[in-house]
């Protein structure tokens, strides 16, 4: 073996195990995440975390419950906006259109997704806090609901398109209408696809900032209604971390732990449904 | 075969005679109309949006005109509104984020798509998939507590020892500014990249490799010399990806960059960015002229991402074709 063999062969099992290196940093990250949290806000969670509400600055203790709670409702709306949306568009990109119009739904739709945040919460604050000259749970939720339109209508396309053509013929040969086949046999056969779609869209909202900072604003109370500012887990996380009380800290946190977590498993539990049984194979 | 033939004819007049009355009556008409007025609204929400921006900072792109882009002069009292300190801050953190981001995505990319085993290729996907899900709002959290800190005790001053006769590396360690929105920022594309440039790797075909391999190629030679190449347009569609999204991030750069409108050679120094001033700003903004400033910003912001998604998506698709065609050849 010549000493330009041995040099190749040096390079090439260094420069691979290198490879290997950046894998385990860039994975190592999300455990360093958990790691911190965990330590940090797993000391600071409390029962009265989830039912107090903030205390004035300077008294220590209080709870989150009112962010719980309007981050309940704020994902509430944008699910009842953006996922019929997302759904029914896909219905039609998938099963009646071809052509022109679904590749303008689709730029569309790629265009909205690529939107950074903190745009769509000006675009938010535009439409619906200027008319209503109050921020509100409303112009929040209609913010998130923006959001998870590009992210359901694309994935869900994407299922339906999965579906066996077979199936479709089938159903039509033994004489069902279109919306009939659809309603009945395409879209159960998709179904597991289509709420991991949904559930992943709801996780990636469910952790957004930006959109609200000028939509729902922030409360340090219960927010009446919807037609009220509100406040939401993740805005708390931010307005807590640039404060300077320790307790305040300590109740960051937590938060950020309570939020990572239902990410995290609503994640885990989207991507188990699809893996466990989908139906179809993809494209 | 000939079974279908001498059946589609006779199923041919039954469809046909199907009219649009009975169509609508068996409610196919309905569902077409209701389900493209639900597709229609994805654009007209996107078509407002681009309105609402141009409209929104009409004002303020009447009175600075192209000087906008160009003014250091952030005054609020003199209504004076200059953008060049916050699109400094952004380009700049963006480039670091890249040139962490893109050796470290790329290598792990190599790895999950040409070393490891299928199974464990797919587990580190798995939690790849998971740190892209994590919020920017506790990359944030993390970056106030844990980053500035550590930038602070140890590698500013440990940098400023070793580099510090470069410009990059002078000044004061505040522990906030460029460098650790920079670094935050690497961390919060990485997983894009991997995921995007996984998906490019693992759709080159298989001859590639053989080739080279055949040729007498090491493992790597062949990987880095043959398969990247080959997988190039895709990498750069990633990595054009990645620029949109840290272009446009708003909460964990408005937690560490320091919010100070600076143009400063040094990475330590106190910065901000598009996005941090709409955040800070938005609510607090007095005036129409100040607002508009601020709308022109979200402007300048989505325009930036818009091309680069566009570029991204172009390149992408270009790749994997290149891919599947290759492979069916």
């Amino acid at each position: 073996m010549n000493s330009s063999l041995r040099w190749r062969k040096f390079v090439s099992g260094f420069m691979l195990t290198m490879t290997g290196v950046c894998a385990v940093v860039a994975v190592s990250v999300l455990f360093l995440i958990l790691g911190y949290l965990v330590y940090h806000g797993g000391t600071s969670i409390s029962w009265s975390f989830f039912t107090k509400l903030p205390t004035p600055v300077g008294e220590t203790g209080g709870g989150m419950a009112n962010a719980i709670v309007g981050s309940a409702k704020l994902l509430l709306l944008a699910s009842l906006f953006g996922v019929p949306i997302g759904f029914f568009g896909a219905i039609y990109l998938a099963e009646f259109s071809g052509g022109a119009i679904a590749f303008v739904v689709r730029y569309a739709a790629d265009l909205l997704n690529g939107v950074p945040s903190i745009v769509i919460g000006i675009f938010a604050y535009s439409l619906v806090v200027l008319p209503f000259k109050h921020f509100s749970t409303l112009a929040g939720g209609f913010a998130l609901g923006l959001m998870m339109i590009p992210i359901t209508l694309r994935s869900t396309e994407e299922f339906l398109r999965a579906v066996p053509s077979t199936l479709r013929e089938g159903a039509m040969a033994l004489g069902a209408s279109k919306s009939r086949t659809i309603a009945t046999v395409i879209v159960p056969a998709a179904y597991r696809g289509i709420l991991t779609a949904i559930l992943l869209a709801f996780a990636r909202v469910a952790g957004e900032t930006a959109p609200l900072l000028f939509t729902a604003f922030g409360n340090r109370f219960w927010s009446p209604g919807w037609n009220q500012p509100t406040a939401a887990l993740p805005e708390m996380i931010y307005r807590y971390a640039i404060a300077p009380y320790d307790d305040w800290h300590r109740q960051a946190w937590a938060a950020g732990l309570v939020l990572l977590g239902l990410i995290l498993v609503v994640n885990i539990v989207a991507r188990g449904i699809l893996a466990r049984g989908i139906a179809v194979p993809r494209s | 075969m000939a079974t279908t033939t001498t059946t589609v004819p006779s199923a041919g007049p039954v469809a046909g005679s199907r009219s649009f009355l009975s169509r609508l009556i068996e409610g196919d008409e309905i569902a077409r109309l209701i389900t493209f007025l639900f597709a229609a609204s994805v654009v007209l929400i996107t078509l407002l949006l681009v309105f609402e921006l141009w409209q929104g900072s009409a004002l303020a792109r009447h009175k600075f005109g192209l000087n906008f882009f160009f003014t250091r002069v952030w005054d609020p009292i003199f209504d004076q509104f200059g953008a060049l300190p916050f699109i400094y801050g952004t380009l700049v953190t963006s480039v670091v984020a890249l040139a962490i981001a893109v050796p470290l995505g790329i290598g792990a990319a190599i790895f999950l798509a040409e070393l490891a085993p299928q199974k464990i290729s797919d587990t580190l996907q798995f939690f790849i998939d998971l740190l892209a899900a994590v919020p920017s709002v506790i990359y944030g959290l993390l970056g106030v507590f844990v980053v500035i800190p550590l930038m602070r005790q140890y590698l500013q001053p440990a940098l400023k020892s070793t580099l510090g006769f470069l410009p990059l590396f002078q000044g004061p360690a505040y522990g906030v500014g460029f460098l650790t929105a920079g670094i935050v920022l690497a961390i919060m594309v990485i997983p894009y990249i991997i995921s995007v440039s996984r998906e490019i790797l693992l759709a080159v075909p298989r001859d590639q490799r053989e080739a080279a391999l055949a040729l007498g190629a090491t493992r790597w030679e062949s990987t880095w010399k043959v398969v990247v190449p080959f997988a190039r347009g895709g990498i750069m569609g990633s990595i054009f990806l990645a620029l949109a999204r840290a272009l446009g991030e708003t909460m964990a750069v408005t937690m560490v960059i320091g919010n100070t409108p600076t143009i400063s050679a040094s990475l330590f120094s106190p910065g901000y960015s598009i996005a941090a001033v709409i955040a800070n700003e938005f609510t607090e903004a007095t005036g129409d002229l100040y607002l508009q400033s601020l709308i022109e910003l979200g402007l300048v912001l989505f325009l930036l991402t818009f091309i680069l998604n566009g570029v991204a998506r172009l390149l992408i698709v270009a790749t994997s074709q290149k891919g599947g065609g290759m492979g069916h050849a």
